[in-house]
């Protein structure tokens, strides 16, 4: 194919969908315009109901649980897949692809393994916050999992390894995702529908408030930041000095 | 819409043409990973909390780093 015949074919295409594209563009809504009425409703009833004050978590880990069920399970499952390619792959072919180890400062690694405890309370602090402030357990597990990381970056691979066994994360990612399914069937045990609320709510704005909510916060922080350590480890014994 | 919004729209639609322009992938990541963190703004303007701090954790570090490993990796095989 020559280049004058790519060009005609990318033109062909590019034009008519710049010509809808503007037009699609030119008959949106306003910007801001919000018609449905789901949002205010939930905003409107969600801290009665369910005691919790940020109402996206309200959604996220109750109204809408069992969506989240299976975006955490997207996570559980792309962790085993990288696991079972990697680790086969290196068992098989045994070979490993040597970088050699970057020099780093004492000062660094000492402040990055200082920081690290404080990163992994902060994601704590988030998970368990998440029905008050912005924030849950996803967001608290991958802040845990960035402190890895920071160890990783100023104290290289044996502090890595050292402190994120791999055997250990392994059960905890397994613990995490399986309380969420737990929890779902105890509600159904107990005569209702599945992940429907059952715990005690809990005074409004108090730290163990909502529920079921507070309770799955936790496990989704422990699934996502062992999983995201895992996943985060598995890559860095691809390049082992 | 206001000027906040206006100028992170700007910004964005800024680093992400970078983004798609720069040809080095080892490069690239670097453009990318801001681009994560205009987004993160963005959200945070448009009062969506939550998706900013999941922006910031995944965009913005694990992401670029785990594309950094793999280039890395695909590097020493080459060599």
């Amino acid at each position: 194919m020559t280049d004058r015949v790519r060009f005609a074919l990318f033109a062909a295409g590019i034009v008519p969908l710049g010509v809808f594209l503007v037009w699609a563009v030119a008959g949106l809504s306003p910007f801001g315009y919000y018609p449905g009425p789901y949002g205010d409703v939930v905003n409107a009833i969600a801290t009665a109901q369910r005691h919790v004050l940020n109402v996206a978590t309200a959604v996220n880990f109750d109204y809408r649980g069992f969506d989240t069920l299976g975006e955490e399970y997207i996570l559980f499952t792309s962790v085993a897949g990288l696991i079972l390619i990697l680790r086969e792959r290196r068992q098989t072919q045994g070979k490993r692809t040597s970088l050699g180890e970057t020099e780093r400062a004492d000062g660094v690694g000492a402040l990055s393994l200082v920081l690290l405890p404080v990163i992994v309370v902060f994601g704590m602090y988030m998970a368990v916050h998440g029905g008050l402030t912005p924030g849950g357990g996803f967001q608290g597990g991958a802040i845990i999992a960035s402190g890895f990381l920071l160890a990783y970056l100023g104290s290289g691979h044996p502090a890595f390894h050292a402190i994120g066994k791999i055997e250990i994360l392994e059960v905890f990612e397994s613990l995490g995702a399986a309380a969420y399914v737990v929890i779902g069937l105890a509600a159904l045990g107990l005569g209702l529908s599945f992940l429907q609320n059952f715990m005690p709510l809990g005074g409004r704005g108090n730290l163990v408030s909502g529920g079921t909510i507070w309770a799955i916060n936790i496990a989704v922080m422990l699934e996502v930041a062992t999983g995201l350590v895992i996943a985060l480890s598995e890559f860095l014994k691809e390049i082992e000095p | 819409m206001s000027v906040y919004q206006a100028v992170i729209y700007a910004l964005i639609a800024i680093f992400a043409t970078v983004t798609v322009l720069t040809r080095d992938p080892k490069v690239q990541i670097f453009p990318y990973a801001f681009y994560g963190m205009l987004l993160a703004i963005l959200f945070f303007i448009l009062q969506a909390p939550d998706v900013t701090l999941s922006e910031l954790a995944v965009g913005t570090a694990l992401i670029p780093f785990l594309v950094l490993v793999t280039l890395a990796k695909m590097r020493a095989r080459e060599r």
